[in-house]
């Protein structure tokens, strides 16, 4: 699959959850790996206002070649959800075709939504077996960085070693080398497994 | 004269408006901030509070807005390059001292990133409603000079030619953010310090013997001093001479506000900063600023694309107001189209300037957010006709 911001069109991201999951980190880190490491443009906006009240949180970054003029993003490419609240609010607004990638242990999908592509991952999990339950973000950001394919693993990298303190930025490589092996492995075996591709692959 | 290396984080970064803003303030020499938190504003004195101690300088968070707005003019009186931050009910509350700045000729930097107005409002969402109370807030005739980044990148930028105006005219200049540029993060290049051009304080060559505290020079504003140097003087709100105490008659009033009010001609007359596209064949020209700029570059281009001739001209200084543009425009084009995150301030000025020579169609937003791209297509459209 060819990579690289330059081949891309503008690509909306909207990612969610609780506050203190580290959602803007996260989006910080997607945002600079684009804009810094790989040389594109990107944009960061977070959700300020009521609905950043009460525990959730959420941040939306627009990725893409040329310069980004509309800041907001109304229907993502792709939504990563770190809670069920983020979920039931987001889930409806992602766009046909979209990437749906999910915190599988904290988000239930009952009704998967038609016509997207669903990755799940076990972000916490994997988190605490680093010892440190803070990293999830960066376990989601590495799981997206492999299912996703839009950037550069080594920027995505790059950026979170930026992003993080010095004494952090072990533990915070450790969490997204985590992320990334575990959706490599994914599309490794869905790319083998066509039956499988067709469950996460839903034409609608 | 260029920036000190001390305050110039050189580098790529990542950060939000706020954040750049506070970047700009550094480089461009503020090392005195007095602040009163509010949202969207608090976080560029927050970096700043975080940044002063290893650059040397002081951060106070004072008791209101009224405090903040004239602790750092007597900072500046002191010698410091010095600015406040708020936003629209703090920006309310510094009226009073805004126009104080004016008439005692203090350069000092206002930060106001706009949020939703009226009184407390949308303290977490954008609005560029605060743009005539930048200019006519104050009580009394006095000029200032505004500004409205559309980027972090510009906050930076600009927030440095914020500093380098007010010194060189000695007038408040107003940054003029909005909550949507404030909390906006994207990429922003500091560069090295030795090319960041810095405008020092016009401080006196006169000896204390010779000074006079508000003699102009021949650009109309006077030198400066600064308190401890030996320079005995008087600042007053007052009417005062060119001694700079009161002189409160019809003589003395009419020379220091026509001074006042004269000595930005050479910026209005020549350096308004702005940024022009397709002014060459251009039926409709969009003006716009801050945010709605950026918006309505993507309108523009949908226009553009349905092969109307659509031109921008985008307000990078909104105040003194770009009369002279507007007017030599407004000979030649059909119609201006003028969004802004308001009910139609500035363009009550693009209609005056346009003098009945071009049709005026404003685009308002009540504020909260941003125009939908497809409104402004539609209004230039139909302009257009």
């Amino acid at each position: 699959m060819q990579r690289g911001l330059t081949k891309l069109g503008l690509t909306e991201i909207r990612i969610g959850g609780f506050g203190g999951q580290g959602v803007i980190l996260a989006a910080v880190v997607i945002g600079k790996a684009a804009a810094i490491f790989e040389g594109g443009y990107a944009t960061m906006t977070q959700s300020f206002g009521p609905e950043a009240r009460g525990g959730s949180s959420s941040a939306q970054v627009i990725l893409s070649g040329d310069p980004i003029l509309y800041p907001y993003v109304a229907n993502p490419d792709i939504l990563v959800v770190m809670s069920q609240e983020a979920y039931t609010r987001f889930s409806p607004q992602l766009k046909p075709g979209g990437i749906l990638i999910t915190e599988q242990e904290l988000v239930r999908i009952d009704q998967a939504p038609t016509g997207i592509r669903m990755y799940g991952v076990p972000a916490t999990r994997l988190a605490e077996e680093l010892g440190r339950k803070v990293v999830l973000n960066i376990v989601m950001v590495g799981f997206f960085g492999a299912v996703t394919n839009m950037l550069n693993p080594d920027n995505l990298r790059q950026a979170v070693a930026d992003s993080v303190p010095p004494a952090m930025q072990k533990l915070n490589l450790q969490a997204f080398d985590k992320g990334f092996a575990y959706g490599a492995e994914m599309i490794q075996g869905l790319a083998e497994d066509k039956d499988a591709e067709q469950l996460f692959a839903l034409e609608s | 004269m260029h920036a000190d290396p001390k305050g110039v984080l050189t580098g790529v970064h990542f950060l939000d408006g706020d954040h750049a803003c506070c970047e700009g303030t550094l480089a461009a020499g503020a090392r005195f901030s007095a602040g009163y938190p509010i949202t969207p504003s608090t976080e560029v004195v927050e970096r700043f509070a975080w940044r002063i101690p290893t650059v040397g300088g002081i951060f106070i968070q004072m008791e209101d807005e009224l405090a903040a707005s004239i602790a750092i003019q007597g900072a500046v009186w002191g010698g410091a390059k010095a600015f406040t931050v708020t936003s629209g009910p703090g920006f309310s509350l510094m009226m009073e001292h805004i126009g104080y700045a004016a008439i005692t000729e203090t350069p000092c930097v206002f930060v106001n990133v706009q949020r939703g107005g009226p009184s407390t409002g949308l303290p977490t969402l954008p609005a560029q409603a605060d743009m005539m109370q930048a200019k006519w807030g104050s009580h009394g005739d006095y000029s200032i000079i505004a500004l409205c980044p559309n980027s972090p990148q510009e906050c930076f930028d600009l927030t440095i030619t914020a500093f380098n105006l007010s010194e060189e005219f000695r007038v408040p200049v107003m940054m003029m953010l909005d909550e949507c540029v404030g909390h906006m993060t994207e990429k922003v290049v500091i560069p090295e310090a030795d090319t960041i051009a810095i405008t020092p304080r016009r401080f006196t060559k006169k000896t204390p013997e010779e000074f006079r505290l508000f003699e102009p020079q021949s650009d109309m504003v006077p030198d400066m001093v600064k308190a401890g140097d030996g320079y005995r003087f008087h600042v007053t709100g007052l009417t005062h001479d060119e001694r700079g105490y009161p002189s409160m008659n019809v003589e003395t009033q009419d020379v220091l506000v026509r001074r006042m009010h004269d000595k930005l001609k050479p910026f209005e007359n020549g350096r308004a900063i702005y940024e022009a596209e397709f002014l060459d064949d251009a039926e409709v020209v969009v003006v716009s600023y801050g945010i709605t700029s950026r918006v309505a570059q993507r309108a523009l281009q949908l226009a553009r694309e349905q092969g109307v001739k659509a031109g921008k001209f985008r307000m990078i200084s909104a105040w003194p107001f770009p009369e002279q543009h507007i007017r030599e425009l407004a000979g030649r084009v059909k119609a201006f189209v003028v969004p802004e995150l308001n009910m139609g301030q500035m363009v009550r000025e693009v209609e005056r300037c346009a003098a009945g020579k071009a049709k005026v169609v404003s685009v308002p937003h009540a504020g909260g957010s941003v125009h939908d791209p497809d409104v402004i297509l539609k209004a230039i459209l139909e302009a257009a006709r």
